[in-house]
């Protein structure tokens, strides 16, 4: 039998043999095609759906610094551990152990997990510290997982609480400038890509789809140092006196920059509790008071520029009280006839109504109104209120004459501060600022140079023994300023065993460098008068204050402090 | 025409690779980058994490403290401070 001869059996055989395995080539080749090609679309989305993945890539919010770049809040990553409940149920015997690490109570682990058996993504604990995180994952067990978050931490504390505000669990602002600037702060979470195997884990980064935008930092006008310093010596004074609350502000006279603002009883924003919501309001910008004799200046300062008083007006106030109408305004003392810098040093409302009602209603409301009082201070801030400044037209005789010493209008703690940055700053009012902006400010004139430069003249008389605020008084500084002690207004008209002692002022009174604002409310210690309980405030502030931002002292002579001069040798 | 279309036929395939090439290196540059990605913000939140411990230590609160009770330090006084004038 030659090699080349094939039986007939045989090679039918083959045959088939090789049919069948054309028409199987064929069958595969075509499934190829189809899978290929025809249904590729479909067959690519239903794989990717099953193992690709876009995650979120967490954006960190923004810093938030005082002026000198100190941080005032700051972002740090945290971790949150999350279990897929199918497969941590396999290894239930290792609960114990992950639930004393976490410190949970074992039980209600238990029972959280097995409530949610069906999930596939449940937190057991949030925000732990990634030294803690490490501890967690170094137990390997399956279907454990962390999730990356950041916290908000504030260094000061209570410190700057009402001004910085605070965030809430998903990092958006809740109160204060965290609010204000929120946009601002807030990162934009980017989106990426990746390939996960069954259990959740990524194996592989395909892409990033969109880049995080971190959020951008702020730069506040806040002095740090000044900060704590209001704050240190509020608190102490709203704690010896009693008091129900209080505010200070701190403005920069020469851009209105807001270098201090405190308020208390004041919160910790590391750690808010909701019952704590009525401390979370900061007092400078949202609550209202009548100014009282804080307001005189401004008074005095439409009655300058009226033309019909000069600082050398006379003004009998004898015998220390008059009737207008049915009521009947009276001053602490008699002080017979005296100028108007008297008025002012001595605090008498029956000299300032008198003078108000000499004046056109309209000059009064002028002033009152263009130096900031019945309109928000344009700050920003949130929450902040106009206060109260009714216009001439529903004024009768009376109100008048109560708003010449403070009462009638109602006034933010921030609004009237600012009002008196219009004197330090020789009739120009600033706009409010809590950003440090170094680009040059212009305010609004709001009365001549010469009558803001005669008042701090006036408020510089308040500071001394026959004035009202002597212990306002800082040693090598000339101060101005003004008290203030108001009678609050209860159920039953205006009160006489609940006041607010208010003290404005600024230093040093020949070229205003800082100008502050002490207000505590409802002193209940026996004294209640403004220069005994908000001048010694402002005096031991300003003092070190002055000395911090390096104001050379211009009232040497006379004071206690020794002067030395240097002899030149030609 | 024959010469064309071999022509093409290796062009397409030169690009083919080169499509094969550049999508590899993406693979590889974009891995890098995440690597990269991943250092910058350790860094960052290590940088974070020390601004603030630092500032915790600098709690005015807790210098003044020490500084008063630990080193009896004090405000000079004005009545102790000579003034120099130029």
């Amino acid at each position: 039998m030659s090699k080349d001869i094939i039986p007939v059996a045989s090679r039918q055989r083959l045959l088939t043999l090789v049919a069948l395995f054309a028409c199987a080539g064929i069958v595969l080749f075509w499934r190829a095609i189809e899978l290929q090609v025809v249904r590729k679309d479909f067959l690519q989305t239903q794989g990717d759906a099953r193992y690709l993945r876009v995650l979120p890539v967490v954006a960190t919010r923004g810093m938030i610094s005082d002026r000198h770049g100190e941080p005032l809040a700051i972002s740090t990553p945290v971790d949150s551990v999350w279990v897929h409940p199918k497969d941590f149920i396999t290894v239930r015997s290792q609960w114990a152990s992950l639930a004393k690490l976490l410190g949970l109570n074992l039980g209600e682990l238990k029972q959280m997990l097995d409530e949610r058996r069906e999930r596939e993504f449940v937190y057991i604990k949030r925000r732990i510290s990634p030294e803690l995180a490490q501890q967690v994952m170094a137990l390997e067990l399956p279907g454990v997982a962390m999730q990356r978050e950041y916290r908000r931490y504030y260094p000061l504390g209570e410190v700057a609480a009402h001004v910085v505000g605070f965030t809430n669990v998903d990092d958006q602002g809740q109160e204060g400038l965290e609010l204000a600037y929120d946009n601002w702060l807030r990162g934009e979470a980017g989106k990426q890509r990746v390939i996960k195997d069954r259990l959740g884990k990524v194996i592989q980064d395909v892409e990033l789809v969109q880049e995080a935008k971190p959020g951008k930092d702020l730069s506040l006008s806040i002095d740090r140092r000044l900060q704590y310093l209001t704050y240190r010596e509020l608190k102490r004074s709203v704690m010896h006196h009693h008091a129900r609350s209080g505010s200070a502000i701190i403005l920069d006279a020469l851009n209105g920059e807001v270098l201090a603002m405190v308020s208390q009883p004041a919160y910790n924003p590391n750690n808010v509790a909701a019952d704590y919501v009525a401390s979370f309001r900061n007092r400078s910008v949202t609550d209202v008071f009548e100014p009282g004799s804080t307001i005189k200046p401004f008074t005095i300062a439409a009655a300058l520029e009226s033309g019909r008083f000069s600082s050398q007006s006379v003004i009998d106030t004898a015998p220390g009280y008059y009737k207008v109408g049915a009521y009947t305004i009276r001053d602490a003392h008699n002080n017979g006839r005296i100028d108007i810098p008297t008025i002012i040093q001595k605090s008498s409302n029956v000299g300032a109504s008198k003078i108000a009602l000499a004046l056109k209603p309209e000059q009064l409301w002028k002033i009152n109104s263009s130096v900031g009082f019945g309109d928000t201070s344009g700050s920003g801030f949130p929450g902040e209120v106009a206060g109260i400044l009714k216009r001439p037209a529903q004024w009768r005789e009376i109100d008048r004459a109560t708003l010449a010493f403070g009462y009638g209008l109602s006034v933010t703690a921030l609004q009237l501060v600012r009002a008196y940055g219009a004197i330090a700053a020789d009739g120009m009012l600033l706009p409010v600022s809590f950003l440090n902006q170094n680009n040059l400010i212009t305010g609004k004139r709001v009365m001549q140079a010469v009558t803001a430069q005669r008042l701090r003249k006036m408020l510089e008389r308040v500071v001394s023994a026959d004035g009202t605020a002597l212990r306002a008084k800082i040693t090598g500084y000339s101060v101005a300023g003004k008290t203030g002690t108001v009678k609050k207004l209860g159920k039953n008209g205006y009160s006489d065993d609940r006041y607010s002692s208010i003290f404005v002022g600024m230093a040093p009174a020949t070229h205003p460098r800082l100008v502050m604002l002490v207000y505590i409310d409802e002193p209940h210690s026996g004294v209640y008068y403004g220069g005994e309980v908000a001048a010694p405030v402002f005096e031991k502030v300003m003092s070190v204050a002055l000395r911090t931002l390096n104001v050379a002292p211009d009232a040497i002579d006379g004071s206690s402090v020794k002067v030395a001069t240097l002899e030149r040798h030609p | 025409m024959k010469l064309l279309l071999s022509g093409m036929i290796v062009l397409t395939a030169i690009s083919a690779l080169g499509v094969v090439y550049t999508t590899h290196e993406n693979r590889q540059l974009f891995s890098k980058l995440y690597e990269l990605n991943k250092q910058r913000d350790e860094l960052d939140i290590e940088w974070g994490r020390l601004q603030l411990e630092q500032s915790t230590w600098a709690t005015h609160g807790r210098i003044e403290k020490i500084a008063r009770e630990k080193l009896g330090m004090d405000t000079v006084d004005y009545n102790k401070v000579m003034i120099v004038k130029p």
